[in-house]
């Protein structure tokens, strides 16, 4: 097992946790769209409402999910762990000038980026996660079956300004997080080459803005209808 | 041409340094970076004040003797060694900030010059081919495919200066040990070796107290030789391989 | 003291195996018993400390670098000869050996120059095995180039990068052997002295550059791998540190130097630009292939590159042309360096400085095509265009003569010991392989036969002769002596506190060798060369301004030290260049010309190595002969008309 605890301790092993674990969120992302897009669906509710409850109940999907947390979970922590090693590796004393022409910024700002998103996750569980698991949920009756009114909780929400800017400048953050991460974690998996990094490159910028402007649109659209 | 130099100035290892400005009157556009510094010194030493201390030894860049951190750049404001560098590149009356090389790995020695050793122990780890004098087989028994000697010289050119460090906001040496990795690992005489030599150059590395990779490819653009951050991906699949297939044999004893 | 060259008899490409053969052994259970001091890094002190290592003995290996991998070797470009004949052109060891000594202008020994040729073939083994990506042909072969006007193709080479891919093929050999444990390395070392017991080398006293600790080591015997001495012009291709005070302090110690003023001027250099210049780059000499070398007629004040384009074909002087118009510009480095330096004491040179000539693509871009050209010196015309700011696409270049390389350096036998036992001088540190002349892409080859495939066999012999307990402690009063005489050099140094700096004397000493014993040297100016130097070394000693103290990084000191070396090297020099008064290879001696003007040699006076020896302060050397028999090549005089 020495090899095991020398890989996850090396600055690549750790870098490695951080790549599979930010592919996988990545993913998260896509199938979390995929869910909140049924909210524009004009049927007060009812698509959406039944993927929840699946969604909240489903045993698979219950494991999938609390290994999303832990991944969530090893991202930050190492995350961390890397961002001070880093910080100590550039020694006593600064630049006093850096002029960081040499990389883009989102790179150089991930960790700044990954808090924004971090703190965006707490809210937004507390408000709809917590809320429908441990909270006191309105129900509706679709085809005789109960369902928790998640939609309607959401709607709420989704009707106040200031959260909905916040969710737009969250989504931002993660935008951006996403347009150094995703080819970011395809470099350190050592997945390069010529061939195919330009493909990686394009859906990696294609996928940081066009998910992250999806996720906007919904409490954008819901809060002008 | 006027100009302002911020420089700093350390004393020793042990010492604490600062900036101390000086003025230069009559810097021609035709004088190279460290040109223009053995004039400072040559002036200073000539007023019984201590020279600026700096690192060079070629002046032709391929040494990778100098360093100086230029305006908030390695090297300056080319993608080249500072030796290279020549004062057209800068303009009349402009203030120039001059440090150090700034990495936990890489102490200060003294003003401008910083210990580097750290790469020597990083090549010491692994940056080899086990190969004794004398015991070579002829040269074209082994043939290399062209672009695989190519791509292998590519990575080879790296002159261990430093800049990928000082460039890093991670301080992170990946680039440097990167380009040796992926050198032997693409030739065909780096194969026995392989994976010891990915395994035993990131310990070190890891030891010397450089930062990890963030792929922002600061090294890479400001790298004096164009290495290119392929070479990082390259070694980050050497290591996680050798790290899950490679294992230990037990040897019996040949004594007889 | 008689020379011994200890040259083996029988047929010249027998002497190294039956030499090999005789060489005494060291049981390799006793190796391990002996210290080695391998002094520089470069090809060939790196090459023979990891040699050594793998054979079982002890070394201690010192750069005056940060890192070994800095040593200047690092910067030859072109390529490293090797008689593979992987091209069937008609290459073999014989040709390579031949083309070596007629090179050398008949002043090497054909002994060692046919050893030479002979290990050449498993240098390029050795380099590829270590993984030195040399270029390829697409089949996965090696290629070659023809150099230097050479007749075959034989040059290995790695893009531009030649020498820097060698010595990190000799580095990382060498880090293995500290890895293992067996080469301590010592960075940032400088050595300052040799000590000699009973006449034997014994050890080196060095001064830690980073905290100025004066220290001695001692072992059973001493490499000195310290490279050239062409910065004693102030001005050359070298780097900045390289310096003569390891081979220097030898020499005062007893060690003869050998044809001290051969030095190599390479024509195609970037001239200075200003007095702040500080050191020359060189550019390959492949330019000449295509472009044309030219003057105006008449002499322009300050003619500029971007003015050039306008001065009429009638009114420009291809002189290398119209001398020479079997070889044109192409005719050896000697040859056109020289002219280049009397169309510009006409007068008629170019430049701010008046000190260039134009080297001229615009005939070759029309003939062949932009993109042909580009292809062909892409990077020498960025490099030259990042340098001067101008392009050569649009303009012709300015090229001037720089000194490039050293042929002279400390007297050796053919074991590559000095004349002091146990005390060995390899690669450009030693005046050995290419007499008066060197060709190109054979620096490299030289520096790593003498490391890889010379020393490991020669210095066994020594060894086992003297046997592993006839070792000197650092205790002993001689290492003692040799310290204090170092402290007290260094502590005289320091308080002269003049008016000039060091780098300004070094300046004044490059400009007299430069004038009157560069290019062309004639007794007139050899004579007044002497007194200038003596002058210039008494001043010094009076009057030069050294910052700091002894003990902390202090590189004005370092400059000090290494300065005064070459001043007394400098004398030297001039002695030697007055004593030989014949033309040969890099030496022109003005009395000595054909009535067309061109080299004279004199081999029935001079077919000998001069060999100098140090009788002490302020005294006359004394000139011992090594006289050269030519047994397998027929001397002939050089023509290119």
């Amino acid at each position: 097992m020495k090899w095991f605890l020398d890989l996850f301790s090396s600055t690549l092993g750790r870098k490695l946790m951080m790549a599979l674990t930010g592919l996988f969120l990545i993913l998260f992302l896509a199938v979390h769209l995929a869910g909140n897009l049924q909210l524009l669906k004009d049927d007060g509710g009812r698509s959406f409402n039944i993927y929840a409850e699946f969604m909240s109940t489903n045993p698979l999907i219950q494991i999938v999910s609390k290994g999303n947390f832990a991944f969530i979970l090893i991202h930050v922590i190492w995350a961390i762990m890397l961002t001070s090693k880093n910080k100590s590796a550039r020694g006593p004393v600064g630049y006093a000038e850096a002029s960081g022409k040499s990389s883009h910024w989102t790179s150089r700002n991930m960790g700044i980026l990954g808090t924004l998103v971090l703190v965006f996750i707490v809210v937004h569980l507390k408000d709809f996660w917590a809320q429908m698991h441990f909270g006191a949920m309105p129900t509706v009756d679709y085809d005789g079956t109960s369902y928790r009114d998640i939609y309607s909780l959401v709607n709420e929400w989704f009707n106040v300004g200031w959260y909905v800017a916040l969710y737009v400048f969250c989504m931002a953050a993660v935008g951006f997080h996403l347009y150094h991460g995703f080819a970011s974690a395809f470099q350190t998996l050592g997945l390069n080459h010529l061939k195919y990094n330009g493909l990686i490159q394009v859906v990696g910028r294609a996928f940081a803005i066009i998910v992250p402007l999806l996720f906007a649109a919904i409490p954008v659209l819901m809060f002008f209808n | 041409m006027k100009l302002t130099l911020k420089i700093w100035r350390q004393k020793g290892a042990n010492e604490n340094g600062g900036f101390k400005t000086y003025t230069m009157d009559h810097v021609s556009p035709d004088m190279s970076f460290l040109e223009m510094l053995d004039v400072l010194n040559d002036s200073l030493v000539l007023k019984g004040e201590e020279p600026v201390h700096f690192d060079h030894d070629c002046r032709e860049g391929i040494c990778g003797m100098c360093s100086l951190y230029i305006n908030g750049r390695p090297h300056g404001p080319l993608q080249t060694t500072t030796c290279q560098l020549h004062m057209r590149s800068f303009t009349d009356g402009q203030t120039i900030t001059i440090e150090p090389w700034r990495a936990a790995a890489f102490p200060v020695v003294r003003d401008l010059v910083v210990d580097r050793s750290a790469f020597d122990r990083i090549q010491r780890a692994g940056g080899f081919i086990s190969v004794n004098t004398g015991a070579a087989p002829d040269a074209n028994e082994i043939l290399v495919p062209k672009k695989v000697a190519d791509e292998a010289m590519d990575a080879a050119t790296c002159i261990g200066c430093g800049a990928c460090v000082a460039a890093c906001k991670n301080a992170s040496a990946m680039l440097f040990v990167s380009a040796k990795v992926s050198q032997y690992a693409l030739l065909p005489q780096g194969q026995p070796e392989r994976k010891e030599r990915a395994e035993r150059m990131v310990a070190q590395m890891d030891a010397e107290g450089f930062g990890a990779c963030t792929n922002t490819g600061a090294c890479e653009a400001e790298c004096p030789k164009g290495i290119k951050i392929t070479n990082i991906a390259r070694m980050n699949r050497e290591y996680f391989s050798s790290m899950f297939t490679n294992y230990q044999v037990e040897v019996g004893s040949d004594a007889g | 003291m008689t020379l011994d060259s200890k040259i083996p008899d029988g047929p010249i490409s027998e002497k190294w195996s039956k030499h090999k053969f005789n060489l005494k052994l060291v049981n390799p259970a006793n190796k391990r018993k002996y210290e080695v001091i391998v002094v520089g890094t470069g090809l060939a002190g790196a090459s023979a400390a990891a040699s050594l290592a793998e054979l079982g003995y002890n070394v201690k290996a010192f750069c005056f670098q940060d890192s070994p991998r800095r040593a200047h070797s690092i910067a030859a470009q072109g390529g490293i000869n090797a008689a593979k004949n992987y091209q069937n052109d008609g290459d073999s060891i014989y040709r390579l050996f031949y083309d070596t000594i007629k090179g050398g202008d008949y002043r090497a020994r054909e002994g060692n120059v046919h050893r030479l040729a002979e290990v050449s073939v498993s240098i390029i083994d050795q380099c590829v095995a270590q993984g030195v990506p040399f270029a390829r042909e697409y089949g996965g072969l090696l290629a070659n180039r023809s150099f230097g006007g050479a007749q075959v193709s034989r040059t290995f080479y790695a893009r531009g990068q030649t020498g820097q891919q060698l010595l990190l093929g000799a580095y990382s050999a060498l880090n293995r052997q500290i890895a293992n444990g067996k080469v301590q390395m010592f960075t940032r070392t400088e050595m300052l002295d040799v000590v000699v017991v009973d006449g034997k080398a014994r050890g080196i006293i060095t001064r830690n550059l980073v905290t100025g600790k004066i220290e001695s080591h001692s072992a059973h015997a001493v490499l000195l791998c310290t490279g050239g001495y062409g910065n004693v012009f102030y001005l050359s291709t070298n780097a900045k540190g390289s310096n003569v005070t390891a081979a220097w302090r030898a020499h005062r110690k007893g060690a003869f130097f050998g044809n001290p003023c051969f030095t190599q001027i390479h024509p195609t250099c970037i001239p200075v630009s200003g007095s702040h210049q500080s050191k020359l780059t060189l550019m390959s000499e492949s330019l000449r292939n295509d472009g044309r070398v030219w003057v105006p007629k008449i002499a322009k004040k300050g003619l500029k590159a971007s003015d050039a384009v306008n001065i009429p074909e009638a009114e420009r002087d291809y002189f290398l042309e119209r001398k020479y118009p079997s070889f044109g510009n192409l005719v050896p480095r000697d040859v056109a360096s020289r002219n280049a330096k009397t169309v510009c004491d006409e007068g008629r040179g170019v430049g701010a400085t008046g000190v260039a000539v134009f080297l001229d693509f615009s005939d070759a871009i029309r003939r062949d095509g932009k993109a042909l050209i580009e292809s062909k010196y892409g990077n020498l015309f960025d490099m030259y265009k990042q340098i001067t700011g101008d392009d050569p696409y649009q303009v012709p270049m300015m090229i001037y003569p720089a000194v490039h390389y050293t042929m002279g350096g400390l007297w050796v036998d053919y074991n590559l010991m000095t004349t002091v036992p146990g005390l060995y001088a390899l690669g450009e540190a030693n005046f050995s392989d290419h007499g008066a002349n060197r060709l190109g892409a054979s620096a490299l080859m030289q520096g790593l036969a003498d490391g890889y495939f010379v020393i490991p066999y020669t210095i066994g012999d020594y060894l086992a002769n003297i046997g592993w307990n006839d070792k000197i402690g650092t205790d002993h009063p001689e290492f003692r002596k040799a310290e204090e005489a170092i402290r007290s050099r260094i502590q005289k140094l320091l308080s002269i506190r003049g008016k000039k700096t060091a780098d300004q004397f070094h300046r004044e000493l490059g400009h007299i060798m430069w004038e009157y014993c560069g290019m062309s040297r004639s007794e007139p100016g050899l004579k007044t060369a002497k007194a200038k130097i003596k002058a210039l070394r008494e001043e010094f000693w009076t009057n030069v301004n050294i910052t700091g103290g002894s003990d902390e990084l202090n590189m004005e000191l370092e400059k000090a030290g290494r300065v005064a070396d070459f001043i007394e090297l400098g004398a030297l020099m001039v002695d030697d260049a007055l004593n030989r008064a014949e033309s040969c290879g890099g030496h022109f001696r003005e009395e000595s010309q054909t009535p067309e003007g061109e080299a004279l040699r004199k081999d029935d006076e001079y077919a000998y190595v001069s060999a100098w020896e140090f009788k002490g302060e302020d005294q006359e050397e004394s000139l011992h002969k090594e006289p050269l028999r030519f047994e397998n090549v027929k001397l002939t005089q050089r023509s290119y008309k």
